[in-house]
């Protein structure tokens, strides 16, 4: 507890000095943080800290319905604990668990990247769970985007768009030391405040609650998801890819609907 | 009173007859019986920026029909007294192009007046879909006084494709567009002055805004200027430019967009990327670029990722 407060004021501290006012301006009280913290985590103590992971967000969110973030994994030199899951939570949307993220063993994730909606100026924060239970995070704060965007889905009538449809591709970058490679599934992630106006009722809520990567049989990682994540959840990781291997993805929406499809790695999808 | 003059095609944005001046909102004579207002171009919460788009009106022998209403419904009563400046015929039809605040939070001015409200088939949707966010995030932007009095007005007249409004002696033409700037898109053409009100469909000077799709936008700019039109009211921007020659810097720009994003998508760039570089050589060009640049290249990236 003691050290926890002490780290705050340090990073509290070192705000001023670097920030000037931009930051200032940028970094109200986390006043939902408290409440989010004992929901979610029980209160345990929560050591904000760059080893493990580091979450990185926009300052402004351009879309508000497609706002990137990156988490970069890494384990400090020395330290057998390994990253187990990650909650990524942004505070003030009106469902603030955007997803659960689940790190197989075997397959050394070292970058996860995806999109969410936004729905104001929030911070955003990254809870990581060690594999001896502790919890470290990375937060962001992120300003709502301006103008007429809206978090809300854009494809609905486009008629080259199917349910479920799934995209593999392997990437050429390599990112601390692996290959990257993006997954993508076609779905709306209904937020379920749409009415249709034919019948007067509010369209139910559909999202991709779950989506699932695994290497052969090994996961690699997945998603336990809801409405924050963008339209067409998309996520792009770095790994220790095996190209004798294939790429499988499972996923299933709230609806029932299940989608999967799998690719031999070495013909790095298209 | 009676419209003083129409403008020749050659003076269309020079003389500028003034049909109505209260409060500073200046109303444009484009030619008999048509009328539009200019909004300005700046950011949402920026000052006046509840006066963002351009705005108009079509007058008939039986009556009116208006064509968005503005940011807030105090711009909709600058609206709806500039048409009671002009004419006492009763308003018919109040006529959204799009579901953007800026177009359609005027539209509670006009209710109560018999007008039938039109739209694209897929307004009431997105209205629906987005009202609960736009009346937060815009609380911020226009402070509680404005915002305590916009309602939401849905559409009872859907255009599925094509339709017309009879306002006696004069019949516009409706046509709803597949997503582009956004996914209900409607343009209003009037042939008897060969003038289109072409709603966020056309940005002049202020950058365009993807809120729909990059592909279907540009497809949909061949069809736009097939539409024989002599001059356009654009959504935002100088009013009464010469068609399809006031396409062509928006065609510019989309397709300069386009080709960035495809390009970083092909090399494996990541979203981030494309938002801070892609376009942005027609920086020069826009207004507010900076503010929306980066919006349009992230939209597109994902977009163009499926391709």
């Amino acid at each position: 507890m003691k050290f926890s407060r002490r780290t705050g004021l340090v990073a509290a501290a070192m705000s001023l000095a670097m920030g000037g006012a931009l930051a200032a301006e940028a970094a109200p009280p986390d006043e939902f943080w408290p409440g989010l913290k004992r929901d979610f985590f029980e209160n345990r103590e929560i050591v904000e800290s760059a080893d493990f992971v580091a979450l990185d967000a926009p300052q402004k969110a351009e879309d508000a319905a497609l706002v990137p973030m990156k988490i970069v994994i890494h384990t400090p030199q020395g330290d057998s604990r390994r990253v187990v899951k990650m909650s990524l939570l942004i505070d003030e949307n009106p469902i603030p668990m955007a997803g659960v993220f689940t790190l197989g063993e075997k397959a050394e994730v070292v970058q996860i990247a995806t999109r969410v909606r936004v729905n104001a100026d929030t911070f955003v924060h990254l809870v990581a769970q060690l594999s001896d239970g502790s919890l470290v995070e990375s937060k962001r704060y992120v300003r709502a985007a301006g103008g007429c965007s809206a978090p809300s889905a854009k494809g609905l009538d486009d008629p080259s768009r199917s349910l479920g449809a799934l995209k593999f591709r392997m990437l050429p970058d390599i990112v601390h030391g692996h290959r990257e490679a993006v997954v993508m599934i076609q779905h709306p992630n209904f937020t379920g405040m749409q009415r249709d106006e034919t019948t007067h009722d509010y369209t139910p809520a559909r999202y991709v609650d779950h989506f699932a990567v695994y290497q052969g049989e090994d996961l690699v990682f997945s998603v336990d998801g809801g409405i924050s994540i963008s339209e067409d959840p998309n996520f792009r990781f770095a790994f220790a890819a095996d190209e004798g291997r294939t790429l499988k993805v499972e996923a299933g929406d709230i609806a029932g609907g299940k989608f999967g499809y799998s690719w031999p790695i070495a013909g790095g999808g298209g | 009173m009676k419209p003083l003059l129409a403008c020749s095609l050659a003076l269309a944005i020079s003389c500028a007859p003034l049909a109505a001046g209260a409060d500073g909102f200046e109303v444009r004579v484009l030619a008999p019986g048509v009328y539009a207002h200019e909004g300005v171009v700046v950011m949402p919460g920026q000052r006046a920026s509840d006066n963002i788009a351009n705005l108009g009106f079509v007058v008939g022998e039986k009556g009116v029909a208006v064509i968005d209403t503005g940011g807030s419904v105090a711009t909709g009563r600058r609206l709806l007294a500039a048409v009671r400046d002009v004419t006492d015929k009763p308003i018919l039809y109040v006529v959204n192009t799009h579901e953007h605040p800026d177009h359609v939070f005027g539209d509670a001015a006009f209710e109560g007046l018999g007008a039938v409200f039109v739209g694209h088939r897929n307004l009431p949707r997105s209205l629906a879909a987005r009202e609960p966010f736009y009346r937060k995030a815009y609380r911020k932007f226009l402070g509680d006084a404005l915002m305590d009095e916009v309602r939401f007005v849905t559409p009872t007249l859907l255009v599925e494709d094509e339709s017309e409004l009879d306002l006696g002696g004069r019949k516009l033409r409706l046509r709803a567009w597949p997503v582009a700037h956004t996914d209900c898109d409607l343009t209003i053409y009037d042939p008897e002055s060969r003038i289109l009100f072409a709603g966020d469909l056309v940005f002049a000077g202020h950058v365009p805004v993807l809120d729909g799709s990059l592909k279907g936008w540009l497809k949909a700019l061949d069809g736009l200027a097939a539409i024989p039109a002599e001059r356009v009211v654009p959504g935002h921007g100088p009013l009464g430019a010469p068609w399809p020659a006031a396409l062509e810097a928006e065609r510019g720009y989309l397709t300069h967009l386009a080709g960035d994003v495809r390009a970083f998508v092909h090399r494996g760039a990541d979203i981030g990327e494309a938002a801070k570089s892609a376009g942005v050589e027609e920086r020069g060009n826009w207004q507010l670029f900076d503010d929306y640049n980066p919006r349009n290249a992230t939209a597109a990236f994902a977009e163009f990722e499926w391709e």
